[in-house]
């Protein structure tokens, strides 16, 4: 796998989608939908076999970034065009792929009006979604940032439910409105890399945006300054993710949006602002995040994030709002894993993102297969399904135990080291992110139990049809991740070791570090090792 | 001072002194065609521009061209260059997308042309002008053909109103302009630019000065549309027939934008202090109230005349960044983006006729998506260009502006700028919502091949500048005021 550091592999498999989106656009009629499925699935495949490669030809010893590509692109700003890729953004690209390619194949049946616009929207969001990971200026990752709002806007706008219309704007302004604040940051940064700002003396560099650069610069900075800076990155980052309490927009946005929207916002979108906590908060602004009321004020809206979210899920009616909202109680964890700033919170933080997208992504697949029959998202209207279409109750079980973190999947194996994380930084932020875990399972198995438990009552349930062949290959890559990564999360872990051992440097003092046990090992070991401490 | 004209003087002014024959030609040439032969007048004016914008390349070859001619009237240094090369495109683009409309409308097209192309006389001359009276002379130029172009539909009730709003409250602020102008003058004696920068150097300010120099710049920011001095801009904006509206949008506001950047930068540099904090309020208020009222419009004209008055507010933002090479480079930046997005925007208006005027309402964009794809593709790229997302014109443009300012040292005004960016758009996606999400069948699209062209030529300018912006900023760069 040598040559293939000499390919530019990371473009590659960020622009096969731009081109097949244009040669859809440009080539296929718009009367023709059956070809046009059918070649948006074929670059979707194509990328993810592109992809692929990434996770062997990877170096999980080596430090920095791989696959590197450097271009000069607007000397006179000092931007350059600069891809490169560590373990934390591989495996966010090869999510990104696997979930893209079941984003186009789920859609089949569900979009009838207005097919090509669709494909091409879909592809579109693909190439941002990859780029955003796969920068390493922050200025083209701004441009990707920005421009990635562009297509889920339309998705939800035009293909949503009935207040998509609402949902579409809400999500646009949420968003931007936070990251607007970012490029403030940015040049920020920028000048005080070279000629100073606002009183702080610039440090005279050439002028750069390279992340590497600007986050040694930017750990060095004054405290104060840090703070700003800090705050001014974390609007953008939290409202993506979302954080209570910018998570308003997430329930509707969610809702509304068509199912291939819903995954790719719960797989990938709201990565995009964990991964801005991990890649920038983190390393750039040390001080800052040292500080302890800082951090006191991340792990509380990361904690109250996790329990009201849940509380909050608990009493929805509409499935795909449960979901939607159980995403922020998700992320709440996420957030408090990378906030614990030691390897076990981070790696398990990171980990977590996946298997959120993962699970989440396939339970909102499982919401769309049922709405796609039945037309309606209310639970109420459910009931008894297991008898009617058992292998859907099959893997929505699958699903709901890897989202709930049941040991096995790989909900728990993240879960499991964000509180080991948390529990080594301080034994309350693991006590209350454990009750989030309780009532996980309370909301996940009471929805379980009200859809497909009992006698069918409802008539109009009576003569569902199981799963399709189709539907059942867009969850089945899924579960087998899911099975995965529960049963032997060591290559996950192998990957992640060093960008996450690198944040912690960065973050910590060496003296203070939490120790990383246990976690290459089995989980039912670590499940052990947690039960008998 | 000396008064010596030299011959190269007028070499170095080939294209103004080109530009007025041909204006002067077509007034005869309609009179001798008609209306039957408008197309063939339309014809003449683009030729007319282009050619001009030949002799403007040969001007900018000349060498010694940065040294004030004409006994200190008038300089064309780069930063004029790039001014006139802005307003040539811009009448350009004011041509061909008047074309079916002249066409179509019930009054003689010669003068229309003609008055076009003497406003673009006055706004050549206006870049370049060196000295109190020169600027203001060539500006009356500019806005006495822009008066009667507003009026231009003279038998319709709201393009009357809109040129006798225009003509009022504008001969109104030049009077202020000339009086701020008279008192400068009074103080010092002097009426070129250069020379008071000298003097200033020496003399103390006193408040007959500061007065002048305040009435100077209120003039101005009624020309650019800023709050306060911005109230008649919605009003003839949706009044004039929108290829003017278009033009009044770009053309005549890059001109001012110019000759505000220059009499600040060069004449009124030492007394910033003075006038920095004035002009920080008016952005502030500017970029609040144009984003702020965008929000109320219903009518498609009045919401763009809005987001002009926004974007007048960005773009102070450079000038208050002079004292840093990245505010003269932000309003550069800024204004070649503005002309081609919202010259496209506007464009796009026009393509929509209906009735046998341009769209109106939001909701004549309902459904556009549906019936033509490529003119709802290039509307949206416009409108997020004007709304600041990358990767677009727009985005470059602003990201220079908030970048001077914060060098600057107005954080606060920065941080407002991005805030109401986003504000923006709320506004602007009523628009693409209308476009893409709903069900419509009223307008239909004109067809006129020069309009299309139009449209297709802002649209790649807005895109390429966002996507590989190197080779414009390499030039602009260059574009630096000669002391």
């Amino acid at each position: 796998m040598e040559q293939l550091t000499h390919i530019p592999i990371l473009s590659l498999v960020t622009y096969i989608p731009l081109l097949g989106a244009l040669v859809i656009v440009f080539l296929i009629p718009k009367e023709k939908t059956g070809p046009i499925k059918a070649f948006a699935t074929l670059v979707a495949a194509v990328d993810l076999a592109v992809s692929l490669p990434l996770w062997w030809a990877f170096d999980r010893g080596k430090d920095g970034y791989q696959f590197v590509e450097k271009a000069s692109w607007i000397p006179s700003l000092g931007v350059d065009y600069h891809f490169g890729i560590d373990g934390i953004t591989l495996v966010l690209i090869l999510l990104t792929t696997i979930v893209g390619l079941i984003a186009v194949y789920c859609s089949y049946s569900a979009i009838t009006e207005r097919q090509k616009e669709y494909y091409v929207l879909l592809l579109l969001l693909q190439t941002f979604m990859i780029g955003t990971f796969c920068c390493l200026d922050l200025f083209l990752f701004y441009v990707f940032w920005e421009v990635m709002l562009v297509p889920m806007y339309f998705l939800i706008g035009v293909w949503g439910g009935a207040r998509r219309l609402y949902a579409a704007i809400k999500f646009f302004l949420y968003t931007l409105a936070g990251s607007v604040l970012m490029l403030l940051g940015i040049i920020a940064l920028y000048f005080y890399n070279t000629t100073g700002f606002l009183g702080y003396k610039g440090l005279g560099n050439a002028a750069t945006f390279s992340i590497e650069k600007l986050t040694a610069v930017a750990a060095g900075m004054p405290a104060e300054l840090q703070i700003w800076l800090f705050f001014a990155f974390f609007l953008g980052f939290a409202i993506k993710v979302p954080m209570f309490p910018f998570h308003t927009w997430l329930p509707d946005a969610h809702t509304e949006a068509p199912t291939a929207g819903s995954v790719i916002l719960a797989a990938v979108l709201l990565k995009m602002g964990t991964y801005g906590f991990v890649r920038f908060s983190l390393p750039m602004f040390p001080e800052a995040v040292r500080n302890p009321r800082v951090i006191g004020l991340m792990a509380a809206l990361a904690i109250i994030g996790i329990v009201y979210g849940a509380m909050v899920t608990l009493v929805q009616k509409d499935m795909k709002k449960l979901i939607a909202y159980s995403s922020v109680s998700h992320l709440g964890f996420v957030m408090l894993g990378i906030f614990a700033l030691n390897m076990a919170g981070i790696q398990g933080g990171v980990l977590q993102m996946v298997n959120h997208g993962i699970s989440t992504g396939g339970l909102f697949l499982l919401v769309g297969i049922v709405y796609e029959r039945r037309h309606t998202r209310m639970i109420a209207e459910y009931g008894g399904l297991a008898k009617q279409m058992p292998i859907y109750a099959t893997y929505f079980m699958i699903l709901a135990l890897s989202s709930m973190g049941l040991p096995l999947l790989n909900g728990f194996i993240g879960e499991f080291s964000i509180l080991q994380g948390a529990f080594a930084k301080n034994f309350w932020w693991a006590f209350f992110a454990a009750t989030g875990i309780v009532l996980g399972a309370a909301y996940l198995l009471w929805l379980y139990q009200r859809i497909f438990f009992g006698e069918i009552t409802n008539p109009a349930n009576a003569k569902l049809a199981d799963l399709t062949l189709r539907e059942q290959l867009t969850l089945a890559p899924l579960v087998v991740l899911a099975l995965w990564i529960g049963l032997y999360p060591k290559p996950m872990f192998d990957v992640l070791r060093r960008p996450s051992e690198k944040i912690v440097q960065a973050v910590t003092r060496p003296a203070v570090e939490a120790p990383a046990f246990a976690l290459e090992r089995a989980p039912a070991a670590a499940e052990a090792e947690a039960a008998h401490p | 001072m000396t008064f010596a004209f030299r011959s190269g003087d007028w070499i170095l002014l080939s294209p103004e002194l080109f530009l007025t024959a041909a204006a002067l030609a077509m007034l005869g040439l309609a009179v001798s065609l008609g209306k039957k032969k408008e197309e063939f007048l339309a014809f003449f004016a683009v030729l007319a521009v282009a050619v001009t914008a030949a002799l403007l390349v040969f001007v900018a070859g000349q060498p010694g061209r940065g040294t004030p001619i004409l006994g200190g009237a008038f300089v064309v240094d780069n930063f004029a260059l790039f001014f006139k090369a802005l307003i040539l495109l811009s009448l350009a683009m004011t041509v061909l997308a008047s074309v079916r409309f002249v066409g179509a409308a019930p009054y003689p097209g010669g003068e229309y042309y003609a008055l076009l192309l003497f406003a673009g006389v006055g706004m050549l001359f206006m870049v370049s002008g060196n000295n109190l009276i020169a600027i203001y002379v060539s500006l009356e130029l500019m806005a006495l053909s822009s008066y009667i172009l507003a009026g231009y539909f003279k038998s319709e009730v709201k393009s009357t109103e809109a040129a006798l709003k225009y003509f009022i409250l504008g001969a109104f602020s030049s009077g202020v302009l000339l009086y701020g102008l008279s008192l400068v003058y009074g103080v010092t004696g002097i009426m070129g630019l250069p020379e008071l920068a000298k003097l200033f150097e020496t003399l103390g300010r006193s408040n007959l000065l500061l007065l002048g120099i305040l009435l100077i710049l209120a003039g101005l920011l009624f020309k650019i549309a800023a709050v306060p001095f911005h109230v008649w801009t919605p009003d003839v904006y949706e009044g004039s027939p929108t290829p003017v509206t278009a033009f009044f949008s770009v053309g005549p506001k890059i001109a001012a934008y110019g000759i505000l950047a220059r009499i600040f930068y060069v004449a009124f540099a030492r007394f910033h202090a003075d006038w920095a904090l004035i002009v920080a309020l008016v952005a502030a208020a500017t970029m609040v109230l144009g984003n702020v009222a965008a929000l109320l419009q219903s009518n498609v004209k009045r919401m763009l005349a809005y987001s002009s008055i926004a974007s007048a507010g960005y773009a102070l933002l450079g000038v208050l960044g002079f004292r840093t090479a990245w505010g003269l480079w932000g309003i550069l930046v800024y204004l070649l983006a503005y002309a081609l997005m919202n010259f496209g925007a506007f464009s796009v208006v026009i393509l929509l006729e209906t009735r046998g005027y341009a769209a109106e309402s939001v909701s004549d964009f309902n459904g556009l998506a549906q019936r033509n794809m490529p003119a709802a593709v290039v509307m949206l790229l416009f409108l997020l260009s004007l709304a600041g997302v990358p990767p677009t014109a727009g985005f470059i443009g602003k990201y220079y502006l908030f970048t001077a300012a914060m060098k600057a040292g107005y954080a606060w005004l920065a941080l407002l700028g991005v805030l109401m960016s986003a504000v923006s758009i709320f506004y602007y996606f009523r628009i693409v919502a209308a476009m893409f999400f709903h069900e419509g069948s009223g307008t239909k699209l004109s067809s006129s091949y020069a309009l299309t062209a139009v449209v297709a030529m802002c649209a790649v300018g807005t895109l390429v500048i966002g996507l590989a912006p190197q080779p414009f900023l390499a030039v602009l760069k260059s574009c630096g005021l000669s002391p």
